[in-house]
């Protein structure tokens, strides 16, 4: 198939930039959290880190070229596969950590819960695509959506991963707004999540009450659960305006952080870049963010805006919980730094979807 | 914008929600909760930057102390007595043990000890600072060393220290002398600055009076460790100063010699050298073990020492102080003849008593000694005579002089706790008891009883005061401080405390006594007789219990402990005497019989050790030295040796 050339004219290289610059910031932070000391072998962690990322980079490419509307032909078949990779996890899974979290296919290790989030946005985007009626979507119309929610959610949460759990929770919560939800009902089930709230608290895990617990207060118990919490606070304090210096931060080197290579990969950047650093890794995540939301606004179909929203609720939700978390200001849920975090699955899928925002955002042109 | 106008020109009521206003709102949400986090980041990062610098670098870095290698004690010819040895003790670091419950079983199991939790939480209750390390068990033998060593990996936060240990190499010879160390004490901390709780300090002897040349300088160092307290490399170092050594003048053969003659018999005995002052040998017995102290000891070590009768702990050479008996009839001698109410000519009659108020005063010897004079008043040691002369001289002459001579007077010695003993007088009754003097009083005092008490040291500086011709010398046992290498830094001279105006004839009198005394026929101190060199000396017996009228008790009938103290005090060769010694034997009975062989051995191993000059091989029969054709000032005239020996 011949490449329209306004494919070409009209790619986003901004966002295109920023993705890799957020991925090669990852990079470095990977490389930081890993580094044994210039006489040690770089990590194979850095290398497959690259490697991902060249993955990522072809698949954002890809998918950039690709036609977003054909991808709501692929919504259920993608979603029913995530659903039953999600169900081989819980019966054929990995286990590291306490959780069956991964699928071992030889080469990689693939994390199904990754896929899910972008299964749930397609399909989600595939049923909200259909004008509202008026007055917003109904409660018994939204019945669909939280059958579709609920069965990922219940599976993510079983293995047990509260974080991605969340994250698809939310991430549906924002699309169902955006996509016209009843104000009525909107206030009602804000209404009962209050309410569940509590009993969602019953169906906890142990070490997640007392993450919650030492969340709301982490000096009752400096060195169980409030650790992570502490220790992480540190070496984001430590680094100061301009930070300790690339490969200088202790914190990580001497394993004072927990995870951090993925959930506490922020901290470890900004010990060794200081405010400064912190700074422009934020604004790389508000202008994708922002340009996420641009092109939700400028889309030529409802498909196209609803999908690049929750393609950007995506990159928003987790952004806000991850530096929340290390920061100390939320509780502590193991949720990716989206392209900065090490992992495949993670890197790759993200990519893959500032690939379709890309492609979204190229064929306003078109028609 | 044009393609959604329908939604607007719809003319419901119930509009159908549009995108756009919902995009609006979640912007804003976004971009309040992004201006959150900058917020919060610019709060930890630039505001509390300091704060958490200091954090992590408490997380990391570790003030580890090296404590200072405590100087080394040797003996007058640089033979070590006291050094120092690797020790190890297990610390742990609770904050860096993740699973304190599992470690601290584990530690226990390999420790073989079960009160590791209980260390944890008294450290805890002490206010312990976070990240210092907790000291869980001292003094590891090599097991529990290998142990800990082949699981560390297993132990988190548990490591292994070397510590300096004290090592006594000999126990407890010398052990009051020496001192002992211990653990830093918290009202030490307040008023010795420089402290730290767990540092060594000299607690007793010379450890304590030396401590701050022994102590030397602790050094430091900054380890940066990881999150399990694994030690990963040195940030910094400042190199800890070892302390001064010190030279002693204690000779340990000499010192073992005396400690083998005392036996395990109590008592004392301080060997000095009159020419200079300086300790040649000192003896307390009952002794411990100062070792036991340097591995930490046990409450119930320490009450067993603090509470054992026979008190262990106190220097009897100093802090004992006893009747001297008889030994001070040297004192009353030199009194009364410097005084002039006694001329070597004098004579009393001894009957074997004397009757003074409305009281019998016995002699030691109940058949009497007859008609005597000073000299052989001194040889057989006779109480009525000296009865005689305490009456004529008056108790507060013969105070005046004793004092003189350094009774009733610390000896000025660098030890703690020196007791001054007891030389009464007049006026000394009066501020004690506001009493008069009692003139019978003066009899008691002149054989050595009553109030007079003086310590071991005392005696033996009044029997160098007569050797050397009456200088006072201050007793010393540090003859140099010297640095590792072996540099003297700095030497001890001999302190001349004061000179005693004494006639030398009166000297000689006193000296010629004392050599027939060992010497002699009748002499009570034969004892003490060395073939090849003439020992001065005179023997002593101090009641325990005060007489009761005439009834002694057979002496080996009495119970031990009241028995009498046996006193000999010596000095040798007659001419330039090199040793002065005073010995106490307590319970020991007669001193010629307890304390006489027990100068003699020691006297024997000096002259081992150094020959006189021109002294020659023992020759058999007595007198040999007298034989030679030397200064006999101070020794009597070999005819009147032969005459008594008839």
């Amino acid at each position: 198939m011949a490449l329209d050339r306004r494919l070409v004219y009209h790619f986003d290289w901004t966002l295109f930039i920023m993705t890799l610059g957020l991925a090669g910031l990852g990079l470095l932070s990977v490389l930081s959290a890993s580094w044994g000391g210039p006489k040690h072998a770089l990590d194979p962690l850095v290398v497959r880190q690259l490697l991902w990322i060249g993955v990522g980079t072809a698949m954002m490419t890809a998918a950039a070229f690709f036609d977003y509307r054909a991808l709501a032909s692929y919504a259920y078949p993608f979603y029913v596969l995530t659903v039953g990779l999600l169900t081989v996890v819980m019966v054929a899974g990995h286990v590291t950590g306490g959780s069956r979290r991964w699928l071992n296919l030889g080469v990689l290790r693939l994390e199904p819960s990754e896929l899910a989030k972008l299964a749930l946005v397609l399909v989600m985007v595939r049923y909200l695509r259909e004008e509202p009626p008026r007055g917003g979507w109904s409660f018994r119309q939204m019945i669909i959506p939280a059958v579709l929610v609920g069965v990922p959610l219940a599976l993510v949460l079983k293995q047990p991963d509260l974080g991605t759990g969340i994250i698809l929770a939310l991430v549906t919560a924002t699309l169902v707004f955006a996509g016209g939800l009843n104000g009525r009902v909107l206030v009602v089930a804000m209404l009962a999540a209050a309410l569940a709230a509590p009993v969602g608290w019953h169906y906890l895990k142990p070490y997640q009450k007392q993450r919650l617990v030492s969340f709301l207060n982490p000096q009752s118990d400096p060195l169980g659960a409030g650790y992570h919490i502490i220790q992480s606070e540190i070496a984001i304090g430590a680094g100061g305006a301009w930070g300790k210096g690339f490969l200088k931060g202790t914190q990580a080197r001497l394993n004072f952080l927990p995870e951090q290579t993925t959930d506490f990969i922020f901290s470890v950047f900004a010990e060794e870049f200081g405010f400064a650093g912190s700074i422009l890794l934020m604004a790389l995540y508000a202008g994708v963010i922002a340009r996420g939301i641009w092109i939700a606004r400028h889309a030529r179909d409802r498909f196209g805006q609803l999908l690049a929203l929750g393609l950007t609720a995506i990159v928003f939700w987790q952004v806000a919980i991850n530096i929340g978390m290390a920061s100390g200001v939320l509780p502590v849920v193991g949720i990716p730094l989206p392209l900065v975090s090490y992992g495949g699955s993670s890197l790759i899928a993200m990519m893959a979807a500032m690939g379709v925002m890309i492609s979204i955002n190229t064929r306003r042109y078109l028609f | 914008m044009a393609r959604w106008r329908y939604h607007k020109s719809s003319k419901q009521t119930r509009a159908i929600p549009r995108i756009e206003p919902r995009i609006a709102i979640l912007s804003v949400l976004i971009a309040s909760a992004l201006a959150v986090l900058t917020v919060r980041l610019y709060y930890l990062q630039i505001i509390r930057h300091k704060e958490f610098v200091e954090l992590a670098d408490r997380n990391r870095i570790r003030i580890h102390r090296l404590p200072a290698l405590r100087g080394l004690v040797f003996d007058v010819h640089h033979r070590p007595l006291v050094d120092t040895r690797p020790s190890f003790d297990a610390e742990m670091v609770p904050e860096d043990v993740r699973n304190t419950k599992q470690t601290v079983a584990r530690l226990e199991n390999f420790l073989g000890e079960d009160n590791v939790a209980a260390k944890l939480t008294q450290a805890e209750d002490e206010g312990r600072p976070p990240f210092d390390p907790v000291t869980v068990e001292e003094h590891l033998d090599w097991q529990q060393v290998v142990a800990l060593e082949t699981h560390q990996l297993q132990l988190p936060g548990v490591s292994l220290e070397v510590m300096p240990q004290r090592h006594y190499i000999y126990g407890p010879l010398a052990a009051h002398l020496l001192g002992y160390v211990g653990e830093v004490a918290e009202g030490d901390l307040r008023h010795a600055g420089n402290y730290r709780m767990g540092d060594e300090i000299g607690k007793f002897g010379l450890e304590r009076v030396f401590e701050s040349q022994l102590r030397g300088q602790a050094g430091g160092q900054e380890i940066e460790v990881d999150s399990v307290g694994r030690r990963l490399k040195l940030l910094r170092e400042i190199p800890e100063v070892p302390g001064q050594s010190v030279v002693l003048s204690l000779d340990l053969d000499l010192q073992q010699a005396a400690e083998r003659a005392m036996g395990n018999r109590s008592g004392a005995l301080v060997a000095i050298d009159p020419n200079t002052g300086f300790i040649l040998a000192m003896v307390s017995h009952p002794t411990f073990d100062p070792n036991i102290f340097a591995n930490g000891i046990t409450s119930a070590q320490w009450r067993g020492l603090t509470t054992d009768p026979a008190h262990p702990l106190t220097d009897r050479v100093i802090q004992g102080t006893y009747p001297p008996g008889s030994t001070f009839k040297l004192i009353d001698a030199i009194a009364a003849l410097e005084d002039h109410t006694l001329t070597p000519e004098t004579t009393y009659f001894c009957p074997g008593g004397l009757y003074y108020g409305n009281r019998e005063y016995h002699c030691w010897r109940k058949q009497g000694h007859g008609t005597i004079s000073v000299h052989r008043a001194i040889v057989s040691s006779c109480d009525v005579f000296f009865y005689q002369v305490g009456i004529h001289l008056g108790i507060d002459r013969l105070a005046q002089w004793a004092r003189m001579l350094g009774l009733g007077e610390k000896s000025g010695i660098d030890l703690d706790n020196e007791r001054a003993g007891v030389m009464p007088s007049s006026l000394w009754k009066e501020k004690r008891f506001h009493q008069r003097w009692y003139p019978a009083e003066t009899l008691s005092v002149a054989i050595g009883q009553g109030y007079v008490a003086a310590t071991p040291l005392q005696m033996a500086m009044v029997a160098a005061e007569i050797a050397n011709g009456g200088t006072r010398y201050k007793p010393q046992f540090v003859k140099e401080e010297e640095a590792l290498d072996g540099s003297v830094i700095k030497r001890f001279p001999p302190i001349v405390e004061r000179r005693i105006p004494l006639d030398p004839a009166v000297l000689d009198i006193v000296r010629s006594a004392m050599c027939d005394v060992v010497n002699g026929a009748g002499g009570t101190g034969h004892a003490a007789h060395l073939d090849n060199i003439t020992v001065c000396g005179k023997t002593g017996t101090s009641q325990v219990v005060k007489e009761a009228g005439n009834g002694r008790i057979p002496e080996d009938k009495e119970p031990l402990k009241y028995r009498d103290h046996g006193w000999f005090v010596a000095y040798a060769p007659s001419e330039h005497p090199q040793i002065a010694v005073a010995c106490v034997i307590e319970h020991g009975g007669h001193g010629g019989s307890s304390a006489g062989p027990v100068v003699h051995d020691v006297m024997q191993k000096f002259f081992e050790l150094y020959p006189p000059p021109g002294s020659k091989p023992a020759v058999p029969g007595n007198g040999a030295p007298q034989a030679a054709p030397s200064p006999a000032h101070e020794s009597p005239p070999g005819g009147s040796i032969a005459r008594r020996e008839d």
